[in-house]
C-alpha cells in the first residue's frame, strides 16, 4: 500500500489558500535499466485532483518526468480555516491514494 | 621605465580581465546553486519519512508488542523532542557512549524484543527506488523532533570526552590507498567536490552547518540518509575499511563532530543535492 | 434488511449512471481527467500543444517561470508558473530536450490561482517551456535551466 501524502494547506492574506502536497512515489521513468541490463517498467503517478470541501479545485496530470516523491503547490480563492482539502493520486499500475488536510 | 610599465599595466589588464570573468560567473553560479537549494527547502520529501517513523514508534511491533514510546534517548523516557541536539551522550544502563541511532536500535531491542541481528543487518537502504528501512523513518521521526534545539553535547562523563579525543584522533588519522584524512579535505579552507562546499571542521560556523543539517534527504538518491550513513560513505570515499554500522569508532566521530558544532540549531532532515 | 447490499446495489447503479453520463459527454471529467498519452508521448513544443487541442502557442510575457538558472541536480529541478492572461484554463510544464517534454499539466479549475509549481527531471540542460491555455488560445514562455549532474542515471 502506499504511504500517506503531507497536505499542507495555510489561508494567506487576501483569502488565499496555499496548497503544497508531498506525496510518496517513486515515478520510475521506463528509460532506466536494472543491475541486469533489463528495463525497470515505467511506474509513475498519472492523475490528481484536488477538492475544497467537496468542490474541484484542481486536477493534474503527471508524467514520468516529475520528481520522485512528488512535491505539487497550487492555490485557490474562498477557503476558510477548517475547511478540508482533499488531495487523490492514481498512477499507471492501478495505484491510489487519498488523503485530507484541513486549511489552518 | 615609463613606456614598460604601460605596457604591463596594459598586459595585466589583458590576463586579469578573462580571468577576472570567470571569478564572477563562479560567484553567479554559487548564487544561482545557493538559489536552488532555497528552492527546495520548502517542501522536503523526508516529511513523508518523519509521518511514517511516528507512526512506527507508536506502533506495538516485536515480539514484546510494545511501543517505542518509552524510549529514553538521554533526556528521560519518552522524551523525544530535543533529544538529538545532546547527542551522543553517555548512558548510564549500558556503561557508554551512545548515538541517536544506537539508542534507537537499543530501544527496538530492549523495549521490543527485536534481535540486534535482524536490526542491524540492512540499517539503509541502499539501492535506487528501493523503499525506506524502518530504521531510516524512526531515525527521520526522532531527529525531526529536535529542529532548533541548540546542540549542546554533554562532556562531563569522563566516557564522553574519551569519545571525543578518539573522535579526534579518528578524524586527524591518515590512511588508506590515498593517504587521506578526514581532516584532508574538513580542516581547510575552500575545499570542495563538484559544487560542494566542504565544511571546515575547526570553523564553528561551519562545523555547525554540516552537523545541523544530517540526516538529509539526497535529491540525486531519491532517499533520506541518515549520519550513520553519511559516514560510512565519507570512510568508502576515502577507501578506507568499511565503518560498521552503530560501532564505537562512528559514535565517536559523531561526538567529536558534534563537540565542534556546539551552539548550531538542529535543523534536519534537511534537504541536499 | 441487509443495509450493506443496499448501499452496494446503489453504489452499482451510480457507477453505470456515471458512465453513461461521461460516455454521453454530459459530466465534465475534470475530477478525474483522462490522462493525455499523446501529449506525454510528444517529443516537440509543437506536438504536444496539438495533443493538447491547439494548434500552435503564441509568445507571451504574461506567463513567468520561476526556477533555478542552474540546477544542482537534474534529479529535482523546481519549476513554478504564474500567468497574469485571463480566463486561464490550463498550464502545462516542459523539458525540451527530455525523452518526452511534457512533465506535468494542470487545469486551472474556477477559484484556483493561475500559479503552480513542481519539480521535475532534467537529463540535461534545457529550455522549459510553460504552455497555458487562456480564453481557449495557447500561449508559451520559455527560460533555459543549466543542470550540472543530469537527474536520468539514479
Amino acid at each position: 500500500m502506499s504511504d500517506p501524502m503531507r497536505i499542507r494547506a495555510q489561508l494567506k492574506d487576501g483569502g488565499i489558500t496555499e496548497v503544497r502536497v508531498l506525496m510518496a512515489h517513486v515515478m520510475e521513468t521506463g528509460q532506466r535499466k536494472d543491475s541486469a541490463g533489463a528495463t525497470v517498467p515505467a511506474h509513475h503517478i498519472q492523475s490528481i485532483s484536488a477538492t475544497h470541501n467537496g468542490k474541484a479545485v484542481l486536477s493534474a496530470q503527471f508524467g514520468p518526468a516529475v520528481s520522485q516523491n512528488p512535491v505539487m503547490n497550487f492555490s485557490f480563492k474562498g477557503g476558510a480555516k477548517g475547511d478540508k482539502v482533499t488531495v487523490s493520486w492514481t498512477d499507471n499500475k492501478g495505484g491510489k491514494r487519498t488523503d485530507e488536510a484541513t486549511i489552518s | 621605465m615609463k613606456s614598460r610599465n604601460w605596457f604591463a599595466t596594459i598586459t595585466a589588464a589583458c590576463l586579469s580581465l578573462p580571468m577576472a570573468l570567470n571569478v564572477v560567473a563562479q560567484q553567479d553560479a554559487q548564487k544561482e546553486i545557493e538559489r536552488y537549494r532555497q528552492l527546495l527547502a520548502d517542501g522536503n520529501p523526508a516529511e513523508l519519512l518523519e509521518m511514517r517513523g511516528e507512526d512506527l514508534w507508536k506502533q506495538k511491533r516485536g515480539p514484546k508488542n510494545a511501543s517505542l514510546e518509552a524510549c529514553d534517548l538521554g533526556l528521560g523516557a519518552g522524551k523525544i523532542a530535543n533529544a538529538n541536539a545532546v547527542l551522543p551522550r553517555y548512558f548510564a544502563d549500558v556503561d557508554r557512549v551512545m548515538d541517536l541511532e544506537s539508542r534507537i536500535v537499543h530501544c527496538q531491542i530492549t523495549l521490543q524484543g527485536f534481535t540486534r541481528e535482524e536490526l542491524t543487518k540492512r540499517p539503509h537502504s541502499l539501492t535506487v527506488a528501493e523503499r525506506q528501512t524502518d530504521h531510516e523513518a524512526l531515525t527521520a521521526y526522532a531527529v525531526g523532533l529536535s529542529r532548533g534545539a541548540a546542540v549542546n553535547l554533554p562532556q562531563a562523563h569522563p566516557k564522553e570526552r574519551e569519545s571525543f579525543l578518539r573522535g579526534e584522533k579518528m578524524f586527524f588519522f591518515k590512511g588508506g590507498p590515498y593517504d587521506f584524512s578526514c581532516a584532508t579535505c574538513h580542516s581547510v579552507d575552500g575545499q570542495r567536490i563538484r559544487l560542494q562546499d566542504l565544511p571546515n571542521f575547526q570553523k564553528p560556523d561551519n562545523a555547525q552547518r554540516a552537523f545541523t543539517t544530517w540526516p538529509a534527504y539526497r535529491v540525486s538518491q531519491g532517499a533520506m540518509r541518515t549520519m550513520q550513513w553519511r559516514l560510512y560513505d565519507c570512510f568508502r570515499q576515502q577507501r578506507f575499511p568499511e565503518l560498521a554500522f552503530l560501532s564505537q569508532a562512528s559514535v565517536d566521530l559523531i561526538t567529536y563532530m558534534g563537540v565542534k558544532a556546539k551552539d548550531g540549531k538542529m535543523d534536519s532532515p534537511a534537504i541536499k543535492r | 434488511m441487509n443495509l450493506q447490499r443496499r448501499t452496494t446495489l446503489k453504489t452499482g447503479a451510480s457507477f453505470a449512471l456515471i458512465a453513461a453520463a461521461v460516455s454521453a459527454g454530459v459530466l465534465p471529467t475534470s475530477a478525474f481527467a483522462q490522462w493525455n498519452k499523446n501529449a506525454f508521448d510528444a517529443k516537440t513544443l509543437n506536438d504536444v500543444v496539438k495533443a493538447m487541442g491547439g494548434t500552435t502557442a503564441e509568445k507571451s510575457g504574461d506567463i513567468a517561470i520561476t526556477a533555478p538558472d542552474i540546477a544542482e541536480n537534474g534529479a529535482v529541478v523546481p519549476i513554478a508558473v504564474a500567468s497574469k492572461l485571463a480566463n486561464v484554463e490550463s498550464i502545462a510544464i516542459l523539458v525540451e530536450k527530455n525523452p518526452n517534454a511534457l512533465a506535468a499539466s494542470f487545469d486551472i479549475l474556477a477559484g484556483t490561482e493561475a500559479n503552480v509549481g513542481t519539480r521535475v527531471k532534467m537529463g540535461q540542460s534545457s529550455n522549459v517551456h510553460a504552455i497555458v491555455k487562456a480564453g481557449g488560445k495557447y500561449y508559451v514562455a520559455t527560460k533555459e535551466v543549466k543542470v550540472t549532474l543530469g537527474g536520468c542515471g539514479g
